[in-house]
């Protein structure tokens, strides 16, 4: 009991708190969606997404993560920035970048070998990535340029730069794709596609994970170090903090704020490496005049995780496992636009996570208060007889 | 005996405190009431509650016997109490007499009735001896008239009991003495006032009875006259109070800063907000710039502490010119700065306690290694600091700095900047919102530190700190130095002259 009380009453747990209602909120209006769009399988429908990824068995699950991989990056790209008082919007941009540059590097960079080659392209994703959020940085810190607006534009720059070089250099004209990269610059599997299989008689389905998620689980420990142990962390989240006490205190708030945007974007940018550098069954990019939807949802995956390194992979997993669980809901005759509406009420809902945090305690509060008032009364009008 | 306010047994909580506990303040017709507290006492608490900013948990209000409920300010302001608050709610581009009127204008077929509220307000003005300029702007008028603006907004909406807020906080002493003759005038009109200060003085001067609160309770109602200055601190603060402060003569020794014609332009105005301004600080001594607020003191210490621009003159630390030098720099050379305003620059204060007393130190040696911070030591400095200079709060060091009172995050900063072992400190305000046990202790920590030989600027509005403490006196008057005073020979009114720009002495360097 004083255990559970102990857990219950921890900071840690009124955060959590906080996002698990939203998400619970989340999934009953979704819930509601689903009743409009087809209410004779509308329970059967809820869950399967509830079932998330374990519908299609070891496939599934090895697909929630290969496909969180690109999330827990463009989060942790999110999340870093906010920390430290800046809001990247330029996911996106930054992602597809990366992403383009490390097919550039896996295509035309030939004679290197297998590790090498793969490690190669995805520093080269993560700079060019950098140098995405490396202009917004410097715009607001020399100029006062809004970081959401520049980052914004960033975004287009990118994605049409990104189709540019595509069909210039990476075409294949066929499925309007980029092509193939080199096997040597393909991520390994090491196993894991042993292991998140689903056999169906003889024949192994395996899904598209590689070391990827392993990677990208790696720099969020890497970026939670970062964060909470370095000078460089305690600089960075005071200046996000308070900007006019950082520089009160010595510290190069203009230069930190250009460094944070600027890994900010290296980290989407090797988000876009560690999804595309996936061999002939994984993603491809493809020539469309749409804003990359993994940096988008890194906001979401971000203010689920609380900002933090450690929660955003579990929120960016749990995203991944939804939106897994969604691709399902087809066998439910439902549209796939019925599908992405859930995960996105759902999405929005974890935006609420803030609020319900604070309002949670309030409610307890109210309701303490509530019933210490009847029993007041009660014990009044008991004494009046 | 006929109260026209009664506050019983009030209690108000907010989570985790209780501001007031079972609090009573009775308010006769036509007293001047005071009500005395330290900071955090409960007494803007109180006073919200009564002007239905707040609802109470328990207790009843009455007014003339009757029991009342004032949901908000409005209501408060239909019932005949109105409010001056201790930063004024004005709109600075309108005129006087606008102000005076927002809210409850008069309008015929949709348009303002000027003449007739030009009028009354005139009337008022003349019946209560409340000079003012009907039309020209907030932004144009002194303090002291725009706080005579307040005070017409609350006679023009006929209200019977008048609040004070800290009124004479933002005052200079003649201004403070034209208060005190309009609230007598007021009270013999048959208007009532509370009167909110932590100032004895004050109290002795004007009030007929003052309620005393500690730390949320009350401790009593007692009639001023027979009542002396001690027996009220001791009420209010509950021990014996030193309230002079006790320093020797200073000795001052070599020059440690010095400042040379410097001149800082406003963005805005595009005026000299400083202008050309030379002064030299020695070791050992304390030189205190007084002045009203807004004379170009801010301006000032962020171009001397790299905060901020300059347009023209020399900043030298130590033989140094450290003009340009980065704030860093000037930090490691020897300047410390207590800053005027300790939650936009003095503190992270979403950082844990330990973390903001390691602000300017987190870099060196002893905190990290190799960028990685070492916190074992980082914990144990911040142990000895709070040991030390008696940092109280909930959770000890790890206690979030937003959740400690204002009296112990200046004594954290006071703290921070002493350890820096400075050269210089530049101290602006260093005891502003404090309670009269705080300022003591911070004051006794800037005589230590001025007889260890250290070099302090001192910046600050309060006439009583600039007496007691420095042992020279520039003072400041729209961004110009234009007196350098002894302290033990001039007097408050002396300086309260200088500050106002009266009068101005010849051959000031």
């Amino acid at each position: 009991m004083s255990l559970l009380k102990k857990i219950t009453s921890s900071e840690g747990f009124s955060k959590a708190m906080g996002s698990i209602t939203a998400i619970i909120i989340g999934l009953l209006l979704g819930l509601i969606v689903l009743i409009f769009a087809n209410p004779s399988n509308a329970f059967d429908g809820f869950i399967t997404i509830l079932a998330g990824g374990f519908t299609g068995g070891g496939r599934g699950v090895g697909q929630v993560l290969y496909f969180s991989t690109p999330l827990i990056l463009t989060g942790l790209s999110v999340g870093f920035a906010f920390r430290t008082g800046m809001f990247n919007i330029g996911g996106a941009g930054q992602f597809v970048m990366g992403a383009v540059s490390a097919i550039f590097i896996g295509v035309y960079v030939t004679s290197i070998p297998a590790p090498f080659h793969w490690i190669l392209a995805l520093i080269v994703a993560g700079i060019v990535g950098g140098i995405w959020g490396f202009v917004p940085g410097m715009l607001k810190a020399l100029f006062n340029v809004h970081e959401v607006i520049s980052t914004i534009m960033m975004n287009y720059i990118g994605m049409y730069l990104c189709n540019f070089i595509v069909k210039k250099w990476l075409y294949n004209s066929l499925k309007n794709i980029s092509v193939d990269v080199e096997s040597t610059a393909v991520l390994p599997r090491a196993g894991l596609d042993k292991i998140f299989v689903t056999m169906h008689g003889n024949y192994a389905d395996a899904s598209t994970i590689n070391i990827g998620i392993i990677v990208a689980i790696g720099i969020a420990i890497f970026m939670y170090f970062v964060l909470e142990k370095t000078t460089f962390g305690y600089e960075l989240k005071a200046v996000g903090f308070n900007k006019n006490a950082s520089k009160f205190a010595g510290m190069n708030e203009k230069r930190n704020i250009m460094l944070s945007m600027t890994i900010a974007g290296a980290l989407s940018g090797i988000g876009g490496g560690l999804l595309f550098l996936s061999g002939p069954t994984g993603r491809h990019l493809q020539v469309v005049d749409v804003l990359a939807m993994e940096g988008f949802n890194g906001i979401s995956v971000a203010l689920l995780g609380l900002s933090s390194p450690i929660g955003i992979i579990f929120s960016a997993i749990f995203i991944s496992y939804l939106a897994q669980g969604g691709t399902y809901l087809q066998t439910y005759n439902y549209m796939p636009e019925a599908i992405n509406i859930i995960v996105a009420v759902i999405i929005y809902f974890s935006a609420f996570s803030l609020m319900f945090r604070q309002l949670l305690p309030k409610l307890k509060k109210r309701s303490i208060e509530r019933r210490e008032l009847k029993k007041a009364a009660s014990q009044e009008s008991g004494g009046e007889k | 005996m006929e109260y026209v306010i009664e506050m019983l047994n009030i209690r108000k909580e907010f989570p985790g405190i209780v501001a007031n506990d079972d609090v009573n303040l009775q308010l006769k017709k036509g007293e001047i009431h005071a009500l005395l507290g330290e900071n955090g006492a409960g007494k803007s608490t109180l006073m919200s509650v009564l002007f239905g900013m707040y609802q109470p948990e328990k207790g009843i209000i009455k007014k003339n016997g009757m029991e009342i409920k004032i949901k908000d300010p409005k209501e408060a302001n239909k019932l005949g109490i109105g409010m001056v608050h201790q930063h004024f709610k004005l709109v600075e581009n309108f005129t006087a007499l606008q102000n005076i009127i927002l809210g409850v204008e008069d309008t015929k077929n949709g348009f303002l009735k000027m003449e007739d509220a030009r009028k009354r307000v005139i009337e008022l003005s003349k019946k209560y001896g409340l000079m003012i300029k009907p039309d020209e702007n907030i932004e144009d008028i002194t303090v002291g008239m725009q706080q005579r603006v307040e005070i017409l907004k609350m006679l023009y909406r006929e209200n019977e009991i008048l609040i004070f807020d800290e009124p004479t906080a933002v005052l200079t002493p003649q201004e403070i003495e034209e208060l005190m003759s309009i609230m007598k005038k007021l009270v013999k009109e048959g208007k009532s006032i509370l009167f909110i200060t932590h100032k004895l003085n004050e109290i002795k001067a004007v009030a007929d009875r003052c309620t005393v609160l500690r730390k949320g309770k009350g401790i009593g109602t007692v009639d001023v006259k027979p009542t002396t200055k001690e027996v009220l601190s001791e009420m209010m603060v509950g021990r014996k109070v030193d309230l002079a402060v006790n320093k020797g003569t200073a000795k001052p020794g070599k020059t440690i800063f010095e400042v040379n014609n410097l001149s800082v332009i406003s963005k805005r105005s595009k005026k000299k907000v400083v202008n050309d301004v030379s002064f030299k600080v020695k070791e050992g001594e304390i030189v205190c710039i007084a002045g009203i607020d807004g004379n170009g003191q801010s301006e000032l210490v962020y171009a001397l502490t790299g905060m901020g621009p300059y347009h023209d003159g020399k900043i030298i630390l130590n033989n140094e010119d450290v003009t340009d030098s980065s704030i860093r720099h000037r930090n490691i050379a020897g300047m410390a700065h207590i800053p005027e305003d300790r939650h936009k620059d003095g503190l992270v204060l979403d950082y844990k306690l330990s973390q903001n007393l390691v602000l300017k130190k987190y870099f060196k040696e002893d905190f990290q290694n190799r960028g990685v911070i070492n916190f074992a030591n980082v914990d144990k400095y911040a142990e000895k600091l709070t040991e030390m200079y008696d940092v109280r709060s909930g959770q000890g060091i790890t206690t979030l700095t937003r959740s400690m009172s204002g009296g112990n995050q200046q004594k954290a900063i006071v703290a921070r900047e002493i350890e820096e072992n400075p050269e210089i400190l530049i101290a602006v305000q260093p005891t502003r919102g404090l309670d009269v046990g705080a300022i003591e202790y911070i004051h006794r920590q800037l005589v230590n530190q001025r007889d260890e030989g250290r070099a302090i600027l001192l910046i600050s509005l309060e006439l009583d700190e600039v007496m007691n403490l420095s042992d020279r006196i520039l003072v400041i008057y729209e961004g110009q130095i234009v007196a350098e005073l002894d302290p033990n020979k001039t007097n408050v009114q002396e300086l309260g002259l200088y500050m106002a720009g009266s009068k101005k002495s010849e051959g000031v360097s």
